[in-house]
């Protein structure tokens, strides 16, 4: 069993490395970096994706579709195994789900207000960025959503469709597309429709970003007015720097040093700041705590570590610089939804 | 070989209760991991059912009912395959049967939430206000009653009553359940724990007709000598008792209020007088293989003696024993004086019903785990207990309300519903109930099946000073009737 930290670090690691290949909102590899054992594959994935930085990797498959090259398919189950062992690397991701699909079925059963028994979220179109195996698309998917999954990595995509399409409900419902928010958010501007979102979930992905400002943009730029953001990562704070940095890789050695940019973590203050100016509202931040004993999360009012944060594309059409204005100072609103 | 294997039932039942399940569960899916697997060979995607419930029995059938009315569940495939024939009765027969079950009040509480308790309370049940249960070898008893005997304590209803009112709520089940009659399976196939190219991720079941269905989730719900269990190669904790239950209707003597279940222990086993009607009740004699048969050898009139006499006959009693228990009695009222309930006599009987007498053999056994990926067992699958408490059912019930409550949350949460996570919840909360039950009742089982005067001698002090506590028998009614 993983701790928590350890996951996180590295997944750091992992999508540093990508860093030098993908574009700027390449972040969405977050997800989809692994541990250890995984690490030499993402290293080859790395590789793979310098020789196609050039043309950009758009391939829409539906779950049902999927043309993988049958040697490669032996390689997708043993990734596919490693993604969607309960109980592996991936433990604290898959415990998540515990937290993070209510926080997103219940926010958006607020906004919506929709009633089917069965499939709450019927109807709606939702965005997993930085979807890897499609740990958070499925469940998502079998609520009644329909979902694309998109990942930077076409070794997650493969995975995360060849996992999906053994099981018919999700055939219709949930589909998968090697590439980055800021390429299907270009794509918006040819597709239409086809790119517009009930809703964006990035789950354990801003903290690998570099360009935080690019992922607001295209965020709200696929965002249907009225639509929901759905965040859930780590706050820039000491409390965060020393149980992932000092304790997990100078004290524990669970990781090997320099694996976690703390510089990256991004605060709710600061991300509400961004969101804003880009014309979406904060509903609400809530604190998240893993217990690495049970393997649980659990939700609590400090946001010092883990944190998720729900917001709302405003439905007339902002301005950047009013909206900003016009916004509650952040730390009033922190404190306020903490209490 | 007893011994050992009651050590392990009793260790593993310290550490459901006591031991943060976390680690338990640990160690056992090492175990869990070493489910032989097989590739599967005709893969039909379009055939996977979200719940297949194996055995339609009491147990199978509330299972299906449960699952099929709860609102998260609703649009999931869930299907009953039941071995039998479909069980209707048009009308209630006259003649009351000798298969009866105890309902607790939760297990009815389960019930009416699927509809099936109004079928029950339509046809035929015996709710009784009062237990008492007494011993053979001294005038020791103990009695248990809800207050002022307003409330039931549990009902008397027969088997075929439970299983016809299931099976009519399941009709107008239709839409969500299916069920497929006269459906046996010969083989199941369990997914392999990690993911290999070309295999199928389902448990795969194939039927007699030669159709092989598909499904995320199999409640193995098919009884004591379940097959789901045996192909799983779950080991089970069990013993026979070398004991064999007779059952009987009895015709009482004359018509009484009839709400008091009586419990004898006798050295050679219990034996019970459950009501049916103001003028029948239903016989459980537990006793030895020989015993039983010769009793069944009887004619109906040296029979009815023999029952009688069990329950009214002092011989076994010795006078030092009486002496010490009346003294301690004696001792208990100086302290509490108003604690302790009255002695009453059973009513006595005059005949059998036609034909009603029949035997089974008796034994206890525990699946040592309740699950594995993409599998659970419910109700005699998991676990059989002796009848001398009446919970058998009712730990079975007790399976299917706390199944499709984590069942019901899991799907709602948009999870895979033959995950471990939500499975494990089950295990660890049905066999930390359901274990101290076996035990104690086991317990009991065993410290009366025997005259020795050393353990008559505790047993009595025991049953007394429990009878005089009536927070303790508060506590154990509460317990017994979840």
């Amino acid at each position: 069993m993983f701790s928590n930290k350890f996951g996180r670090l590295v997944l750091g690691l992992c999508a540093r490395k990508q860093a030098a290949v993908c574009g700027a909102v390449r972040g969405a590899a977050g997800r989809s970096g692994s541990s250890r054992t995984a690490f030499h594959e993402q290293r080859t994935v790395s590789v793979q994706r310098e020789q196609h930085a050039g043309h950009r990797l758009i391939s829409t498959r539906s779950a049902s579709q999927t043309t993988v090259d049958p040697d490669e398919v032996k390689k997708f189950w043993s990734l596919a195994s490693k993604w969607w062992d309960e109980r592996g690397e991936f433990a604290a991701l898959h415990a998540m789900n515990d937290l993070r699909v209510p926080f997103v079925r219940d926010n958006l059963l607020n906004v919506h207000r929709v009633h089917h028994p069965g499939k709450p979220l019927l109807g709606l179109r939702i965005l997993d960025v930085g979807c890897g195996g499609g740990l958070l698309t499925e469940p998502l998917g079998r609520l009644g959503a329909t979902v694309l999954g998109i990942d930077p990595v076409e070794d997650s995509i493969c995975t995360a469709q060849l996992h999906a399409s053994y099981d018919p409900d999700l055939r219709d419902r949930v589909s998968y597309r090697a590439c980055t928010l800021e390429e299907l958010s270009a794509d918006g501007e040819t597709e239409g429709e086809e790119c517009q979102f009930d809703a964006i979930v990035a789950s354990e992905v801003v903290e690998h970003l570099a360009d935080l400002e690019t992922f607001a943009f295209c965020c709200s730029h696929v965002l249907k007015p009225g639509g929901s953001l759905f965040i859930t990562t780590m706050n820039k704070t000491n409390l965060s720097y020393a149980l992932g940095i000092v304790v997990a890789e100078q004290l524990l050695r669970i990781v090997p040093r320099g694996t976690h940019d703390w510089e990256k973590f991004v605060s709710p203050v600061e991300l509400e700041r961004l969101l804003e100016s880009n014309g979406l509202s904060v509903q609400s931040v809530q604190g998240m705590l893993y217990n690495p004993v049970s393997g649980a999360w659990s939700w609590t009012n400090s946001t010092s570590i883990n944190y998720a944060l729900h917001a709302v594309k405003l439905r007339d059409d902002p301005q950047p610089d009013q909206a900003e204005e016009s916004s509650p100072r952040p730390e009033d609103h922190s404190s306020a939804s903490h209490s | 070989m007893h011994k050992l294997s009651r050590a392990t039932l009793a260790l593993n039942g310290l550490g459901r209760c006591f031991v943060t399940e976390k680690h338990v569960s640990a160690i056992k899916i090492i175990g869990r991991g070493l489910v032989s697997a097989q590739h599967g060979d005709d893969f039909d995607n379009n055939e996977v059912y979200d719940v297949i419930i194996s055995g339609g029995g009491m147990v199978g059938s509330a299972m299906a009912c449960s699952l099929g009315m709860d609102p998260n569940l609703v649009g999931k495939k869930i299907l009953l395959l039941e071995a039998g024939n479909k069980k209707v009765l048009d009308k209630v027969p006259e003649m009351y049967s000798t298969r009866v079950s105890s309902i607790s009040p939760g297990s009815a509480t389960l019930l009416s939430g699927i509809g099936a308790w109004e079928h029950i309370t339509k046809m035929r049940c015996k709710p009784y206000k009062k237990m008492q249960v007494w011993d053979a070898c001294s005038d020791a008893l103990i009695t248990f009653d809800k207050e002022n005997l307003q409330d039931e304590m549990a009902y008397i209803v027969e088997n075929d009553i439970v299983v016809a009112a299931l099976t009519k709520q399941l009709e107008s089940l239709s839409d969500n359940v299916q069920v497929k009659y006269r459906s046996k399976v010969v083989k199941y196939t369990w997914p392999v724990p990690h993911h290999v190219a070309d295999s199928v991720p389902w448990v795969q079941v194939k039927l007699a007709s030669g159709d092989t269905l598909q499904t995320k989730l199999l409640i193995g719900a098919d009884g004591p000598n379940s097959m789901v269990r045996q192909q799983l190669g779950i080991p089970t904790v069990k013993w026979n008792y070398d004991q064999s239950a007779v059952v009987a209707v009895l015709h009482l003597s004359e018509p009484t209020e009839n709400n008091v279940a009586w419990q004898r222990f006798l050295p050679t086993g219990p034996i019970a007088m459950l009501p049916l009607s103001d003028t029948e009740s239903s016989l459980v004699w537990s006793t030895s293989h020989q015993l039983a048969e010769e009793l069944l050898e009887l004619d109906e009139e040296r029979f009815v003696d023999a029952i009688n006499s069990a329950f009214w006959n002092n011989e076994n009693q010795s006078e030092l024993i009486e002496t010490a228990g009346s003294m301690f009695r004696g001792a208990l009222s100086l302290i509490m004086p108003s604690a302790g309930s009255p002695r009453q006599l059973p009513p006595s009987v005059a005949g059998i019903g036609p034909k009603s007498r029949v035997m089974f053999p008796l034994g206890m056994g525990h699946a040592s785990e309740y699950i594995r990926q993409r599998v659970a067992l419910i109700g005699d699958a998991a676990h059989r207990v002796h009848p001398l408490a009446g919970q058998g059912v009712n730990l079975g019930f007790g399976d299917v309300a706390c199944l499709t409550q984590l069942l019901s949350q899991a799907a709602f949460n948009g999870k895979d519903l033959g995950t471990l996570q939500h499975l494990l919840e089950y295990e660890t909360e049905r066999q930390r109930h359901n274990l101290p039950m076996m035990a104690a009742v086991d317990l009991m089982k065993r410290l009366y099946s025997t005259n020795s005067a050393p353990v008559v001698l505790l047993r009595t002090f025991g049953l007394q000073a429990t009878n005089m506590l009536p927070m303790l028998k508060e506590q154990i009614m509460t317990y017994a009737s979840k």
